[in-house]
């Protein structure tokens, strides 16, 4: 690859880096260590090839969507099924990958944060296939919106701790997380479940979660003869986006497309959009496109999807949108509904809501390309957990 | 030698220890603060460390996040620290350290922050997410402006890593004396021991230790090992007991004399 990121104190261009509490700076250093122990090891991939394909159900299908590509008028539409995966997401991919670490590691306590909740039902998943302690940090507001998450989170056998501090959303479930950590350092692994924090998680969840694009890539070929014209997927912190794009890096003809969450709107206060409508910062350990006030007081974001309600995104695509190698573009929770019922109603898949952001873009993108040109889309998961929030949203009452 | 390094040394050259206190600037508003400092350096209190807010202080306990989220919603920005200490410097010559996390310098711009910061005679800066690795979009404006970069250590930092942070050390090392958020435990003065005897050895500038000293039995035990004795949010939290009623100054006075008084 000609593509080379991060360099090796985890910075993407001037973002990424590793800003935390001198207490964890130890703790960083040893798990980028043996981070790179492990990707220089074929037993570790094969131990991860092997819980991705037995456990996971990978390949997830590359499925042609061919309703809703007819119906749109335009490029042929490509779902990656990352909702087939057990516990009904891309997140597992990283869990699965950042669990195998702790076990090698020594580390028998795991640690996550969860906004929509898919992440810490993966983290807690992975956590009772190899016995491990597991504690999940999530803020009041999303307890209340993913309520069947958090009660399969206890059935998993992990404790659920309530985050009331600041906005009681994803950012605040991260501090609190980051936190615990600080106290737990020395016995616990804190499995981040996007492509930020502190160097070296943006990269180790990206290649985790690269997986994605790399089967879709081979799927394509197969199927098609070719690459893609575009590759689109949503982005809160951007983990199943930056797993669609990586392999596609260095395939210039591939547009990529990073979805945000526009919220009530880009121009008012209520929305997700880091890249489009955000600052250069620093929050999480690392430094990115942020949604901040003018003194770097880090603002509310919103979404009607708990999963990209965070005010922050990787330091990856913060590069890749300066490099102008991906685009970046934002959808509201009135268009994101609105693609949520067409893709439910015309292919009989119910996609997450954080998924149904990339789905609705494609309203405005296929209709512009030719029926000989396709798209790639990441379903990065299934709607079962945002039922109540789009029955409430519909004004019905279950 | 800064202000920091000078007042510091010149008190163990008399064999005293020195009290260094954590307030948060804006808790409960800026006035009330500035009244504070002016109390803490009457009380005895040899420097100052001014908390500025942040909407998301990760290495902090329940006691600082209160009072960080108190400033911000009293309108605290970080200029208006800054102009504070200014009008503090017009009375007093007590180092002043300012402490907090990178991202509200990182937006004000940080050669522009040393410039007004030096200028409002800001003596020294402490940023928990700024580890050295971090620092060097923002330490040589630092260096220009004298104002001194407090570096962290921990126990969980190894003994290599602690050697190298320490023979840099600028104003004085802040040894953080337990893993932990701010605020939170009881300190264990044997272990800090070991590390703050090692530091001292490997040090240029005093070593003062913090997180979790809150009374002054626990003042007193830190002092016996290190330079100085960082008490925080013990002190906030009684600012935010008192913060309406009018013995507010005279708790704190009472609360800084007994601290004092036992290092």
């Amino acid at each position: 690859m000609s593509y080379q990121q991060p360099d090796s104190r985890g910075h993407f261009g001037q973002f990424g880096g590793r800003y935390v509490a001198e207490t964890l700076m130890p703790a960083l250093l040893e798990l980028e260590e043996s981070y790179n122990k492990c990707q220089a090891d074929p037993s570790f991939h094969a131990d991860f090839d092997h819980y991705l394909n037995n456990y996971v159900g990978r390949p997830s299908p590359l499925y042609f969507a061919h309703r809703l590509s007819e119906h749109l008028g335009g490029a042929k539409i490509y779902l990656k099924r990352e909702d087939l995966n057990h516990t009904g997401a891309h997140k597992v991919n990283n869990t699965v990958g950042q669990i195998l670490l702790a076990r090698r590691m020594g580390k028998r306590k795991v640690i996550a944060e969860t906004g929509a909740g898919q992440h810490g039902v993966a983290t807690a998943t992975v956590a009772a296939l190899f016995g491990l302690e597991c504690d999940i940090f999530m803020g009041t507001e999303d307890i209340r919106r993913q309520a069947l998450n958090v009660f399969r989170m206890k059935l998993l056998g992990a404790r659920v701790h309530e985050v009331t501090s600041g906005t009681a959303t994803l950012k605040d479930a991260m501090n609190e997380a980051m936190r615990y950590w600080v106290t737990h350092v020395r016995d616990t692994f804190y499995v981040i479940g996007t492509v930020a924090g502190p160097h070296p998680y943006p990269q180790m969840v990206r290649d985790f979660q690269s997986i994605i694009g790399r089967e879709a890539k081979e799927q394509m070929l197969a199927m098609e003869g070719r690459l893609p014209d575009v590759a689109v997927a949503c982005i809160g912190g951007g983990s199943n986006a930056m797993g669609l794009f990586y392999p596609f890096i260095d395939d210039s003809s591939v547009r990529l497309v990073g979805v945000e969450a526009a919220g009530l709107g880009v121009n008012t206060d209520k929305h997700a959009a880091s890249i489009s409508a955000g600052r250069v910062g620093v929050l999480h350990g690392n430094k990115s496109y942020l949604l901040q006030d003018e003194d770097g007081q880090i603002q509310h974001a919103h979404s009607i999807s708990a999963g990209l309600d965070y005010p922050g995104v990787g330091p990856e695509h913060a590069l890749l949108n300066d490099l102008g190698r991906a685009e970046y573009v934002s959808v509201t929770d009135d268009e994101a509904l609105a693609a949520f019922r067409m893709l439910t109603e015309m292919e009989g898949i119910i996609p997450a809501l954080e998924s149904a952001h990339a789905i609705a873009h494609l309203f405005k993108l296929a209709p512009e390309l030719s029926p000989e040109q396709v798209i790639l889309v990441c379903l990065s998961g299934r709607g079962d957990k945002d039922i109540h929030t789009v029955a409430e949203a519909m004004g019905v009452e279950l | 030698m800064s202000n920091i390094t000078n007042t510091l040394k010149s008190l163990k050259d008399r064999g005293e220890k020195a009290l260094i206190t954590f307030i948060t600037a804006g808790d409960p508003d800026l006035a009330t603060s500035e009244q504070i400092v002016h109390t803490l350096v009457e009380s005895g209190v040899d420097l100052i460390e001014l908390g500025f807010p942040f909407s998301d202080p990760m290495a902090d306990g329940p006691i600082i996040q209160l009072a960080s989220e108190r400033a911000l919603a009293s309108g605290t920005t970080l200029r208006g620290v800054l102009d504070m200490v200014a009008r503090v410097r017009q009375h007093s010559n007590v180092p002043i350290v300012l402490m907090g996390y990178y991202n509200p310098i990182f937006c004000y711009g940080p050669e522009q922050f040393a410039h007004d910061a030096a200028t409002a005679g800001v003596d020294g800066l402490l940023l928990v997410d700024l580890p050295p690795e971090e620092a060097e979009e923002l330490h040589p404006f630092l260096k220009d402006a004298a104002i001194d970069l407090i570096t962290l250590l921990a126990p969980t930092t190894g003994k290599e890593r602690s050697a190298r942070l320490a023979a840099e050390g600028e104003g004085f090392l802040y040894y953080v004396s337990m893993t932990g958020v701010t605020g939170s435990q009881q300190v264990d003065a044997e272990a800090i021991a070991i590390a703050v005897n090692e530091l001292k050895e490997q040090s240029p500038v005093p070593v003062a230790v913090g997180f979790g000293v809150s009374t002054p039995e626990d003042a007193k035990a830190v002092a016996r090992i290190a330079d100085a004795v960082v008490v925080g949010s013990a002190l906030v939290k009684l600012i935010a007991e008192f913060s309406s009623s009018s013995s507010l100054l005279d708790e704190v006075r009472s609360f800084v004399r007994q601290l004092k008084a036992a290092i």
